[in-house]
């Protein structure tokens, strides 16, 4: 089977980021770039399936050419190989998805597995928006995902408040993985090594034939407030006062 | 936690590929999610992690700049950057992984025959195998070429007996490459594991690489089959060209463990406060900090060029004598260094400076101490051999 995985690169979640000084985004300059987590997870899921049911692994990003240190390392994971739709713009979640179903329609896999939310804006949308212009059916945060024997259809449990949901699919689909979907592989020296002789192809977003125009503008980006000092209150009675009347908890 | 972005003064980031660069990132944060959690634990109770062996033989990390038997054959700049990452963790980790890789696989790949060659290398790079290297005794350390260990011929068989002691992995080795005397002539041999005669003993005592085990080799008439004499291992320098390869990756090793001090006291200093400023605000401490910066510059470059020399293969074993005292001594003037910029706190463990200054004293003095590797270059910049009468 073949497995389409679109994946992004995001700012080092560990790392604090600093805000442009006209709040028109965040810092990129000198920040290190790592592959989105819940992509990894997405990476991981599809190897898995293909350990299990054989066939090959496509990862795809949308982004400029400094994209590719990322998808190396989904390659060194274990990935076949990759596609890189290049541009240089900062796209929103429904250009992305135009452009992912454009790859889609060239691959014509027999699933597609990402991540839930990129981590840096946290939009949760492509995957979803994949799926309507698509009209492919969509499980959304995945922390199971079975395939089942004919490999037509997928079982997938999902995270949802207060509890888990089990959905059953039609295969293709559009599958975005949760936090607890599984556990990521190191990519192995030997997987690096090998990761250096697989194809990676560009293709210029040009190409595509696809409106990029954004729908979505950010105004305005702010670091949240500076946490205040905490208070040794002297008694309960003090604490209770406070939290009624400052906090307003109470 | 903040994150470690390295220490990179002069974008050295640039002069790397991309696959060193991943190679680097992959290890590093192996370390930082596997290893660290877990050592100072190991430190105080003077155990080595033995579960993380198989787990680093995945990644692929043992042996991983030679080539041939499934091995990567990664750049020796990559393999540099595995080591400096490793001992980032702690010197006990990146000992592991020398003597597995540059001590045990290296000779076993350069004087062993096809058999050995095809029997240990999958099984040491994969970490179901550990091997240890023999060739200290008590009585002869930097001198190994006095060594009183003795292999005697009988018939099929050598029989080994002696005493090898400070010997890494001892008594955790599946196989042992020990270094004896035979008809005056050192060589080199594979002693496994079980081998009747042969026994390790842990030596306790150590207030430094807590976290590695370190024996005592005692052989008593062990005999081994000649097919374990590894036949190109002939002569002294057959032994020192294994410690040129472990050598190497301690020069980058001692970068690692400079890189955690400075980062830690950096650190440490922006936030603690005396005499209502932060002491990073002193120019007492921003001189050391200054210091501290520029010494690992300098030694980061010269694990690069060394590193691109032995790609090139035009490395000399006085160029790794000079890269391994000079960043060996380095590293642990910064550990000093930055544990007196901790102040109390510096001499717990709850922070990683004085773990790395007390293995640094071990590293300063193991694989050649400071001193010996001095003489080797004034052997080579005079003429004169000081070592010998
Ligand atoms: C934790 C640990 C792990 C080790 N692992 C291994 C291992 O896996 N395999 C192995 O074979 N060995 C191992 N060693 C041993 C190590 O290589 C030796 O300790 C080292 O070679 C020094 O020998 P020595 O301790 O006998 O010191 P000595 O040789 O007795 O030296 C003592 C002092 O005298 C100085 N000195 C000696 N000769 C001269 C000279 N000619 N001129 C000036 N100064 C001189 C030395 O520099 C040193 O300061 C390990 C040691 C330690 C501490």
């Amino acid at each position: 089977m073949k497995i389409l995985v679109p994946v992004k690169q995001v700012p080092n979640p560990d790392e604090k980021v600093k805000i442009k000084k006209d709040g028109s985004g965040i810092e990129l300059e000198g920040v290190k770039m790592v592959l989105n987590p819940f992509c990894e997870i997405a990476v991981e899921e599809a190897l898995r399936m293909k350990e299990k049911h054989g066939g090959e692994v496509v990862v795809v990003t949308v982004a400029g050419k400094d994209a590719e240190l990322q998808v190396r390392t989904a390659l060194a994971m274990g990935a076949d190989r990759a596609i890189l739709v290049e541009t240089n713009e900062e796209l929103d979640p429904a250009a992305i998805a135009s452009a992912l179903a454009k790859v889609y329609e060239m691959e014509s896999p027999d699933v597609v597995i990402m991540g839930k939310q990129a981590v840096d804006d946290d939009s949760n949308q492509v995957g979803q928006i994949l799926a309507a212009k698509l009209s492919l059916p969509q499980a959304t945060f995945a922390s199971k995902v079975e395939l089942s024997e004919d490999l037509k259809k997928a079982t997938v449990t999902r995270e949802v408040d207060g509890g888990l949901e089990t959905i059953e699919v039609e295969l293709p689909a559009i599958i975005t993985a949760d936090l607890r979907l599984n556990e990521p592989r190191y990519a192995s020296l030997p997987g690096i090594m090998r990761a250096k002789k697989k194809e990676m192809k560009v293709i210029p977003i040009s190409e595509l034939g696809i409106d990029t125009a954004p729908k979505v503008k950010v105004l305005k980006l702010e670091p949240p407030k500076e946490r205040a000092g905490g208070v040794i209150v002297g008694s309960v009675q003090e604490l209770v006062e406070k939290l009624k009347n400052e906090a307003k908890v109470l | 936690m903040s994150v470690f972005r390295g220490i990179d003064y002069f974008e050295l980031e640039r002069e790397f590929t991309d696959e060193e660069r991943i190679i680097r990132d992959t290890v590093r944060e192996f370390v930082e999610k596997e290893f660290l959690p877990i050592v100072v634990d190991h430190y105080r109770k003077g155990t080595f992690p033995v579960e993380i062996i198989p787990r680093l033989g995945e990644l692929g990390v043992f042996g991983a700049c030679y080539s041939g038997y499934g091995l990567p054959g990664i750049s020796n700049v990559a393999y540099g950057l595995i080591m400096q990452e490793l001992e980032r963790g702690d010197s006990g980790l990146r000992s592991f992984a020398s003597v597995q890789g540059a001590l045990v696989m290296y000779p076993i790949l350069e004087y062993g025959t096809e058999e050995q060659k095809e029997r240990w290398i999958p099984l040491l790079a994969s970490g179901k195998a550990i091997g240890c290297f023999g060739l200290t005794e008590p009585d002869h350390g930097s001198d190994p070429g006095g060594m009183k260990t003795r292999a005697v011929r009988d018939g099929s068989e050598f029989v080994i007996t002696g005493t090898k002691m400070w010997i890494t992995n001892g008594s955790i080795a599946d196989v042992a490459v020990v270094w004896a005397k035979c008809d005056g002539e050192v060589r080199g041999f594979l002693v496994e594991k079980g081998t009747p005669g042969f026994e390790a003993r842990d030596i306790k005592s150590k207030l430094s690489m807590r976290a590695s085990v370190t024996s005592e080799l005692i052989f008593d008439e062990v005999r081994i089959p000649e097919e374990n004499a590894l036949p190109g291992a002939v002569g002294l320098k057959a032994a020192l060209r294994c410690l040129t390869q472990a050598r190497y990756g301690i020069a980058w090793g001692s970068v690692g463990a400079a890189m955690a001090c400075f980062e830690e006291a950096l650190s440490y200093a922006k936030e603690r406060v005396q005499f209502g400023r932060p002491i990073a605000s002193f120019q007492l401490t921003q001189a050391k900090l200054a210091d501290m910066v520029t010494e690992i510059t300098k030694a980061q470059l010269v694990c690069l060029h060394l590193g691109r020399l032995k790609d090139a293969g035009r490395l000399t074993h006085q160029q790794v004598s000079l890269a391994k005292r000079n960043n060996v001594r380095m590293a642990l003037q910064i550990a000093r260094t930055a544990r007196g910029i901790l102040g109390a706190n510096g001499i717990t463990d709850e922070y990683c400076v004085m773990r790395h200054m007390c293995n640094l004293e071990t590293v300063d003095t193991y694989e050649g101490t400071y001193e010996i590797h001095t003489l080797v270059i004034g052997r080579d910049l005079t003429g004169f051999d000081a070592l010998t009468s």
